[in-house]
Formats: structure tokens, C-alpha cells, sequence
């Protein structure tokens, strides 16, 4: 997902948010990973928001996606500059309204916002992992955040939702633990990965892989394979933009020039834009932890893992009320992946409502203001906990 | 309790009386069903369990902000993922007249449903035939207020063609009834005597043959 962190236009926000952390998994209670390997121990970085009711029956996780973080709304500190990354949708009266519910929000294993991933401490030889971190899952991430939810004693979450990599946790929550939500809002995201997603992510990690500052993975002590990461995450946002957005973003223009420069500097604006987008995601990203959620990414597959190859089967497993939404110019995930899961889930007598918002900015939609989707996401929330009462 | 009784004015009047068709507590499935009045209404009022299949972006959020379940896709399409005998009532509200392949899509309904609710203005209403007769042009009236060019009607159903139809296709007419109410109309009256020449809508209940 893109830097589209923006303030939200009418001044409202849930205010000051704390990061905490939560630790779990100290040796010998290791977690066992999908890849059978084990890890601990565990910390996951989270933020919460709202308050949570005496009967502890109106939190929501909210999921991030692939460069997120826990960091979903509000301010760390009156100087922060930028809110959390959904605090459009997140907050005092907003879409997912904090004055009713209490919104969790971690940072996925594997990442590097917080949660333990690869750049975090081996406790074994008191390095960075680097690539000796176990390669995770979807699955992993999350039994990270069941570990969390148990450590706040929530048993059963109103409603679960994310968008992109976050809806894959949403889709594995829902056939994983049934039993602990009422409700899930998978926005723009897909079962598993088209040969085309994976492509991208394929091409973006030979990019870090090839730059020679990412040395196998073990790079925390000198030079960050920062060339590497910026062109990955270029061309991560060809990806989450659209045809028809970079048409009207940018067309052919030239930035800051009346001519073609005859040489390979940036000439077009959409060149500059994507370098700038790529210094910038350095900044804050660690290029090891980007290959291993794609990777994560790209191995979700949710109906080979809990449907033997059947994405029917695996949603038979899921009681959870839906509301499936996709954007018409989103093309890393077509409309046609949330068609075909709300087809098994109508095959299963679920109760499951789609949408397909109109939207010309592609992947990236989910993110920017919609009042479409914080209309229904408000009037979804409110009958889920009306009817739950 | 009659239809007339039960409208408090809620929701339209072929629609009242569609809703009083429908059992407490059974299953319905209300194909183009629009921003859900009707699913609506039986939802809160009856506490049916509904689905709506809407083909309309903005009319799907509408229904799915009034906490409706409903799938914004093609009614042909999104009907054949349904098992059978899956609902207690399908319901097409005045859309039958732009459906394509109508004999296909009441075979479906009556697969996945254990009944159907059909209803349909009806083109054979005086009014109808006197336009087209003393004009000469193809009648516009208030329940088919389009242009022979621009009109999404693509069939025009008489109350005698639908009975006809029933028999041909091999589904039978549980109960039928005749209304005259315009289109937006919360009020109405059911037509006994002439029905083909006075109703403006009909709404037939059907079944399997043999049930």
C-alpha cells in the first residue's frame, strides 16, 4: 500500500495513541511456525483505540497491509507531523467509529514496525537475524495476533477487517478461528495470489537481491541495500496505481523541464514520483523484512490449506458474517478474486454481502477517502453489533 | 390480515402486498431488489432472513448501509451458486419484463427456491390498448414510462401471457393477484372483476409443477 497517510479533512481524530508491545513465546513456549520451524520469543508491536466494554464484546482488529504498521489512527505526539495510516476511516464518528468500538491493530510478524521480523535481535547470537529468521505465513501472523487478543482477554472480536495482505488475514482468521469473530471485512484482496502478483513480488525481491549491499541478508552492521528496496518498492506502486490513474496523475508530463534532458535523469513526472516514493520508503523499511512478507504473500493460498486445494471446503470452516468489497481499477487484485470467494462462501450458506466500489486509483482505492466504503463499513458494524447484542 | 390493513404506508403497495405472502422466519432471496425496502421490511418486521442480489453499486452500499445482505452482481449470474431448494421465497419485483431469458431464470428460481414471487406491470391495462389504438404510437404510461428506444422493458407481459407462460414452462400459479397502484404508489387496491383490462401490476405466486 502507498504513503496515502493523510489528515483527515474534517480535523477529527481519536488524538494521542501509545505504541505498546506485547511479548509472548519465551523459550521453551516457542511458536511453532507453518514452516515447522519455531520462534520466540515473540514481540508484536499494537495500538489500540477506543475503549473496551465490560463484557469486552466490541473490539475490532483492523489488519494492515504489506508496509503498515500498528500505527492504524490518531497521533504519537502532538508534533508528529502525520496521523496513523486509516485515521480517514478510524476515529470519533468515522467509518470504524471509536467511540463505539475498541480497534486493535498490530504490526505483522516478519515486519520491521515493532513486531520481531528479520532485523530484529537472534537471542541465540545477539545479531539481527537476517535471513536465519524463519521464513513466516500468513497462518503465523495470525496466531501473533490470536496471542495478543488472549493476552487482552478478548475472546471474540466484533469484526476483523484489512485490506490487501491484511485481507488475507482477515480470510485466514475467518477459516482458522470462526469461533472468535462475528464479522469479516476482507477489502481488495484475494485467496491466493495471481501469477501476476507473484511476478511483481518476484521481480521486487531480485531487486533487493541484486544489490550487492544486501550481502545474503546480513547487512545491519554497514550499507543498507537501499538502491535495491527503493526500486522494489517502485515498482510495488506501478502495481497499486492504475492505468487510467497515472493517465490523470501524471500523462507524459515532464518534471521541472520543458524538454527531454537527453540524458537518465528523471524526465517524467512518474519517473520522479516513483524515485521519490522509493528514497522515501527506504527511510523507514527494512529491506529483508519487504522480502519476507511478500514471500508470506505469495505462499497464501487459502484453500489449498485449509480446503485440500478447495477454496469451497476451506470456507465451510467459516461462520463469520461477510462484507467482500473490490474497486473496479484495482489489477493486482482484480474483481474476479472477490467474486470467486464470495462464490464459495454463498456455496457454504454464509451470510456474505459484495460490493464493487467504482473507483479510478486503482489497488490503492482501499486507502483513500471513500465515502462509498465508510458508509458501509458503519452500517455493516452497526447492524453486526445490533444484532449481537 | 389484508394487504390494504397492513400498509402503515412503510413501503410500496405491491410490495405490501408481496410481504404478506411471506411467512415469518422463512428464508427469501429478493433478486434486483433495489435499496431492499422489501428486504427491509420483512427483515425488521418479520424477521425473515434475506438475501438481495443488486446489480447497482450505489443501491447495493444503500442496502448493505441499512445492514442488508446483499451482493451487488447479475441476477442470471449470481443465482446458479445457490443450491437447491436453498430459500423459502425468490422474489422478482417488477423486473421480469427485462429479462432476457425469462423461462430460464423462473426454472432457476424454482430450483433454488421452494416458491417464487413474480409480479410485472401488466401491458394489456385499458389504458394501454387505448393509447395504442386512438395514437398509433407504442404506449408510455407511468408504469412504463420509457420510449420504444430508451425503454430497459424489453418483453411486454399480459396477466393472460404470464398463465400462459406457466403452463407452457412447466411451473404452476399458486396465487395471483391483481393490483392497481402506480409506480411509486404506497396506496393501491386489488382488481377482482376484469383484471386484464384494469390492473396496472400483477404478482403471481408459483411452484413447481406438482406442488
Amino acid at each position: 500500500m502507498s504513503e496515502y497517510i493523510e489528515h483527515d479533512s474534517t480535523g477529527v481524530s481519536v488524538g494521542l495513541v501509545e505504541k505498546k508491545a506485547f511479548t509472548f513465546a519465551e523459550p521453551p513456549e516457542k511458536l511453532h511456525l507453518e514452516s515447522e520451524a519455531i520462534l520466540g520469543p515473540i514481540t508484536v508491536a499494537y495500538e489500540t483505540c477506543g475503549t473496551l466494554n465490560r463484557n469486552k464484546s466490541n473490539a475490532i482488529l483492523i489488519c494492515h497491509a504489506l508496509s503498515g504498521d500498528a500505527h492504524v489512527a490518531g497521533y504519537y505526539s502532538e508534533k508528529d507531523q502525520k496521523p496513523g495510516w486509516w485515521d480517514i476511516m478510524v476515529g470519533p464518528g468515522k467509518g470504524i467509529d471509536t467511540d463505539k468500538y475498541f480497534v486493535v491493530c498490530t504490526n505483522i510478524l516478519g515486519s520491521c514496525m515493532g513486531t520481531t521480523g528479520p532485523c530484529s535481535y537472534n537471542p541465540d547470537t545477539l545479531e539481527p537475524f537476517g535471513l536465519d529468521f524463519p521464513v513466516v505465513t500468513i497462518g503465523d501472523m495470525v496466531e501473533v495476533q490470536r496471542a495478543l487478543l488472549d493476552h487482552l482477554g478478548i475472546k471474540k472480536v466484533l469484526s476483523i477487517i484489512g485490506g490487501s495482505v491484511g485481507g488475507m488475514q482477515v480470510l485466514e482468521w475467518s477459516v482458522r478461528y470462526p469461533k472468535r469473530i462475528l464479522s469479516a471485512v476482507p477489502l481488495a484482496t484475494t485467496t491466493r495470489h495471481s501469477a501476476l502478483a507473484i511476478a511483481f513480488n518476484e521481480v521486487a525481491r531480485q531487486a533487493i537481491m541484486a544489490d550487492p549491499n544486501w550481502n545474503g541478508g546480513n547487512y545491519y552492521a554497514g550499507s543498507k541495500p537501499n538502491t535495491g528496496l527503493a526500486v522494489a518498492r517502485m515498482i510495488g506502486h506501478i502495481t497499486y496505481l492504475s492505468d487510467e490513474s497515472m493517465r490523470l496523475k501524471f500523462g507524459r508530463r515532464l518534471q521541472d523541464k520543458h524538454d527531454f534532458s537527453f540524458n537518465f535523469d528523471a524526465d517524467f513526472q512518474v519517473e520522479s514520483y516513483l524515485r521519490y516514493q522509493g528514497s522515501k520508503f527506504v527511510e523507514r523499511f527494512d529491506a529483508n523484512a519487504f522480502l519476507y512478507i511478500t514471500k508470506a504473500a505469495d505462499y497464501f493460498d487459502l484453500g489449498k490449506q485449509h480446503g485440500s486445494g478447495s477454496t469451497i471446503k476451506a470456507f465451510s470452516k467459516a461462520n463469520a458474517k461477510f462484507l467482500v468489497v473490490s474497486f473496479t481499477s484495482d489489477w493486482l487484485y482484480p474483481t474476479y478474486q472477490s467474486r470467486a470467494m464470495v462464490k464459495a462462501m454463498k456455496k457454504n450458506d454464509l451470510d456474505v454481502s459484495f460490493c464493487e466500489i467504482e473507483a479510478e486509483w486503482g489497488h490503492d482505492a482501499f486507502l483513500l477517502p471513500s465515502e462509498r466504503l465508510t458508509g458501509m463499513l458503519r452500517g455493516f458494524l452497526d447492524h453486526v453489533a445490533a444484532e449481537n447484542e | 390480515m389484508s394487504p390494504q390493513r397492513m400498509n402503515n404506508g412503510a413501503i410500496r403497495y405491491d410490495l405490501t402486498v408481496i410481504a404478506s405472502w411471506i411467512e415469518k422466519g422463512s428464508r427469501v432471496l429478493g433478486l434486483g431488489c433495489g435499496e431492499g425496502d422489501l428486504l427491509y421490511h420483512l427483515k425488521t418486521g418479520k424477521q425473515v432472513r434475506c438475501t438481495g442480489i443488486e446489480i447497482n453499486e450505489t443501491r447495493v452500499s444503500k442496502c448493505i448501509e441499512r445492514g442488508l445482505t446483499v451482493l451487488q452482481g447479475d441476477i442470471n449470474e449470481e443465482i446458479r451458486d445457490y443450491p437447491d431448494n436453498a430459500f423459502d421465497y425468490v422474489i422478482l419485483s417488477q423486473t421480469l419484463q427485462q429479462i432476457y431469458e425469462p423461462a430460464e431464470l423462473l426454472q432457476e428460481i424454482l430450483r433454488i427456491g421452494k416458491k417464487g414471487v413474480v409480479s410485472f406491470p401488466n401491458f394489456s391495462h385499458w389504458s394501454i390498448r387505448l393509447q395504442l389504438m386512438l395514437t398509433g404510437y407504442a404506449p408510455i404510461t407511468r408504469q412504463l414510462p420509457y420510449e420504444w428506444h430508451n425503454t430497459p422493458n424489453i418483453r411486454v407481459i399480459t396477466l393472460k401471457d404470464f398463465r400462459k407462460f406457466a403452463k407452457d414452462a412447466g411451473f404452476r400459479v399458486l396465487k395471483e393477484v391483481a393490483i392497481n397502484t402506480h409506480n411509486r404508489d404506497k396506496s393501491g387496491n386489488i382488481i377482482r372483476y376484469f383484471p386484464n383490462l384494469r390492473a396496472t401490476y400483477g404478482i403471481f405466486l408459483i411452484g413447481k409443477d406438482g406442488s
